[in-house]
């Protein structure tokens, strides 16, 4: 329990200081790199949730396609290397009042409602019944539709960007 | 473990990434902070899943996954946006992009 704690405060650390990085850092490239960071420890933490497939779809989908692709959007959109000035716009103020209220009732509520409630200890049997073949059973009977929706919803959004991405 | 622990995490994640929509002016910085807000999502869907044990800790995974592909197809859409806007204009400034402003 307590290396699990341990685990678990290290990956929170480093996800809540890189996203921090990612919303103030000057440099655009640095912040796609954050954004590695942060989504690598969000991955960590699902291991501790016994979601490993989750985890493992997170490290393909996430750090292997989605960052790779905002890097060429930095790429194709600016040439500048290096730190900009003029990334933040003039709202930071009222932005980071909006950010924090928001977390401060957030935090209220979420302690308010689930206080000191403890996650159910996960035995070899737990560990087992979800593992990836029980999310694929559940994938392709329980949830077919949702399945053949989300994928004809990417056919459209690739035909999408095609479209729009397209010089003619 | 605390299921607020992951609750918790998951709403500093999203409170830093409703700073960055709102704070950045570049747009594909603006895509990387919907990232973080989607994100925290999957983390919610993941551990109250997880909570609830049995089927519940499946379908919070299977919703997981989902959100997972719905992100991949708005970065997509979201990238060939801003590079038609940075096409047209040599810039991403979304301050600037104001022609259909009322």
């Amino acid at each position: 329990m307590v290396a699990q704690n341990a685990f678990f405060g290290f990956f929170a650390a480093v996800a809540v200081v890189s996203a921090i990085r990612v919303v103030t850092t000057r440099n655009v490239v640095h912040a796609a790199l954050y954004l590695v960071l942060v989504l690598g420890s969000v991955g960590a933490t699902y291991l501790l949730l016994a979601a490993e497939f989750v985890a493992v779809v997170q490290l393909l989908v996430y750090i292997g396609a989605i960052v790779v692709l905002f890097l060429f959007g930095v790429m194709l959109t600016r040439a500048q290397i290096g730190p900009e000035l003029d990334l933040d716009n003039g709202q930071r103020g009222i932005a980071a009042l909006v950010a924090l209220g928001l977390g401060g009732l957030l935090t209220y509520a979420l302690i308010d409602a689930f206080r000191d409630q403890e996650l159910p200890g996960l035995s070899d049997a737990d560990v087992a019944a979800r593992s990836a073949g029980d999310v694929a059973d559940s994938i392709f009977s329980t949830y077919l539709i949702p399945f053949e929706v989300v994928s004809v919803l990417l056919l459209a959004a690739l035909v999408g960007a095609i479209v729009l991405a397209r010089r003619d | 473990m605390l299921v607020n622990q992951f609750l918790l995490l998951g709403a500093a994640l999203f409170c830093i990434g409703v700073y960055g929509v709102l704070a950045r002016r570049n747009g594909v910085l603006v895509l990387m902070s919907i990232e973080l807000i989607l994100n925290s999502v999957n983390i919610n869907l993941v551990a109250l899943g997880s909570l609830h044990g049995g089927d519940a800790a499946i379908a919070g995974q299977v919703f997981a996954l989902f959100v997972i592909t719905i992100a991949a197809a708005e970065v997509g859409v979201g990238l060939a946006i801003v590079l038609l806007i940075y096409r047209n204009r040599r810039d991403v400034d979304l301050d600037e992009i104001n022609l259909m402003k009322g």
